[in-house]
């Protein structure tokens, strides 16, 4: 079915006039620069200055996000450990990325290998993701590394779901026959054949996966797994102002966890946008 | 309903389920086998012992054999069972999981029906109410409250209702220095609202979502028209022949929601320090508690299982369009 929407190009947009791709590329990038700013921003910020003068204090214009206990203006602190977390979440989704198009690409070869996909999917489907996350992290003796890994490793189903969908219709394709019967290589079909068609999902599907890596990274470290606590991840710094919750410091925990909320929506917010673009259903629109 | 179509679907589901908790208890086996734990010292926890006292215990974990030894013998010991002793608790695996998971099935039931009915009305009233200011309200409260961690939604609810109105007491399950057997069925509920609270406010957000957006494709559909121009309207035209066609959907999503339950509540029971499932799981992993925290995993998994066999029954059995169809893939 295809839905009419209404735009209203004509229309003067903010300074000069633009068509809805204009304007989508427009947030997109605004979206992307904040999260850079953060990130970068994140990476320089390594040593917090403590003063236990100003310790405790409500936000005000100095401190915007307040101070904790030891004085530390917590605006560093969250901006530090958003930077990390967008780290961890990169890393877990480049490797969340690699298993599932190995996975997509492998599950083109013949039925068995289909099968064993759609098994593992079901495997790491049927243990709730934050024990799964918890039991790699163990399995690679915790830490950053441990948690990295555990993000990583488990992210991936989703998006290898799509790829398998995606792969099966692309295999009763004609041209992909006539390259099987000219005698080529399962892999080459599933190179030059496969991964091209499938590159859009691809691109999405890490967009997507991102806010999600964020989201359990921030939930592994808060549960205590992990990286320690003086690292200034958002998990940790959340873990830490529950011991303040009942003193009534409450810019403890409300300010770092809005900041991840939106670093999360400006995530969900790229990614959708981007498929907007990438889909030819909408992207003429 | 036919007999041998029912035996069928269900001996489908019993060997699926069985080849899936072999698969499941040998993956976390093998997972937890790789980690640097040493069982021997994780049971010591540091206490000075010989070497021939260690070697003792070495013999009797049965931890230098092959690892397929051990695969074998935890398998033989799971079906019979026994899941081993705990080392936090010092008490069989089986009695910490059942004894914890009753605290959490209470949690976890309220909170999930609480949010399949809050959700699936959200959801209505919105999708009925197309562009309006209620619609948009409950989408940008489904947008946020799907981007925000679980547990920073407790800690927020948490600090108003326990620490600034006073309402509720702060956490754990029964108040400090009186046994869980002794506290009074007002203690042990009032304990109960917040984080049932909290997982119901997270948990409604999918579920409005799906239901409002399958409500607003069912309205813009060519039999809604037709009923319109006949002169439905109104609640009854939703009624009639919207929530009759979304209600099982919505109710089959609201059953495969089990996982996401399941980590929700960790996360919950750990704000609230209420000693369920999730905060002895959190609890076993920290603390290199191995046997317990294999234990919760297979346990999980068995859950997990429970709620999309539940999805499947509602959709495969219930379902009037779908009982003709094969069930079989």
């Amino acid at each position: 079915m295809i839905k009419k929407r209404k735009t209203d190009d004509k229309k003067q947009w903010f300074l000069y006039p633009a068509n809805l791709r204009t304007k989508t590329l427009v947030i997109i990038i605004l979206s992307a620069l904040v999260i850079v700013t953060i990130f970068v921003s994140g990476y320089f910020m390594r040593d917090i200055p403590t003063s236990f003068i100003s310790a405790n204090q409500m936000p005000s214009l100095e401190h915007i996000f307040g101070t904790d206990w030891m004085g530390r203006d917590m605006f560093q602190r969250t901006i530090a450990g958003l930077g990390l977390s967008i780290m961890v979440g990169f890393i877990a989704s480049v490797v969340s990325t690699i298993i599932s198009i190995i996975l997509g690409l492998f599950s083109s070869f013949n039925k068995i290998a289909d099968e064993t996909v759609a098994g593992i999917i079901d495997l790491f489907g049927s243990i709730p993701h934050i024990l799964l996350i918890i039991l790699i992290s163990i399995m690679f003796g915790g830490g950053v590394f441990g948690v990295i890994m555990g993000v990583g490793l488990t992210h991936w189903t989703p998006l290898a779901r799509v790829l398998r969908s995606e792969v099966k219709e692309i295999k009763t394709k004609e041209y992909i026959h006539l390259a099987e019967n000219l005698g080529k290589s399962k892999l080459w079909v599933a190179t030059k054949h496969i991964l091209p068609l499938i590159i859009s999902q691809i691109i999405v599907g890490v967009i997507l996966m991102f806010p999600h890596a964020i989201m359990h990274e921030a939930a592994i470290t808060f549960l205590g797994f992990g990286l320690p606590p003086h690292e200034p991840a958002i998990g940790v710094i959340l873990a830490e102002s529950m011991h303040y919750l009942s003193s009534g410091y409450w810019w403890l925990a409300f300010y770092p966890g809005m900041s991840l909320l939106i670093v999360v929506l400006l995530f969900d917010f790229i990614g959708e946008n981007v498929e907007k673009l990438l889909n030819p259903e909408t992207a003429q629109e | 309903m036919n007999k041998q179509k029912l035996i069928k679907f269900f001996s489908y589901k019993l060997i699926r389920f069985i080849i899936l908790m072999i698969a499941v208890a040998i993956f976390s086996f093998v997972l937890l086998d790789l980690s640097p734990i040493d069982p021997v010292n994780a049971y010591l926890k540091g206490a000075a012992v010989s070497e021939a006292q260690r070697q003792i215990l070495h013999q009797y974990f049965g931890t230098n054999v092959p690892l397929t030894t051990k695969i074998y013998h935890w398998l033989i010991d799971l079906a019979q069972g026994n899941l081993g002793t705990s080392l936090i608790y010092r008490m069989p695996v089986m009695d910490v999981i059942i004894d914890k998971f009753l605290a959490s099935i209470v949690l976890m039931a309220i909170s999930w029906l609480l949010s399949g009915v809050l959700g699936f009305l959200l959801g209505v009233v919105a999708g009925k109410n197309k562009g309006s200011w209620i619609d948009k309200a409950v989408k940008v409260y489904c947008y946020a409250i799907q981007s925000a961690p679980s547990f920073w939604v407790g800690m927020l609810i948490l600090m108003i209702f326990a620490v600034y109105l006073g309402l509720f007491p702060i956490g754990f399950g029964v108040p400090i220095g009186v046994k869980s057997t002794d506290a009074t069925f007002m203690e042990w509920a009032s304990r109960l609202v917040l984080p049932t609270l909290t997982l119901s406010l997270v948990g409604l957000a999918p579920i409005a979502m799906y239901t409002r957006n399958e409500l607003i494709q069912v309205l813009s559909s060519d039999y809604v028209l037709f009923a319109k121009s006949r002169g439905e309207k109104g609640w009854d035209l939703v009624k009639n022949h919207g929530i009759r066609n979304i209600l099982l959907p919505a109710i089959t999503l609201q059953f495969l929601s089990f996982s996401e339950l399941f980590g929700g509540a960790v996360l919950v029971e750990q704000v609230f320090s209420y000693p369920g499932i999730g905060q002895t799981a959190v609890a076993a992993g920290l603390q290199n508690d191995v046997p317990l925290f294999l234990g919760i995993v297979v346990f999980s998994a068995v859950f997990v299982f429970v709620g999309n066999l539940l999805a499947d029954i509602s959709y495969y059995l219930i379902d009037p369009r779908i009982k003709e169809s094969e069930f079989n893939d």
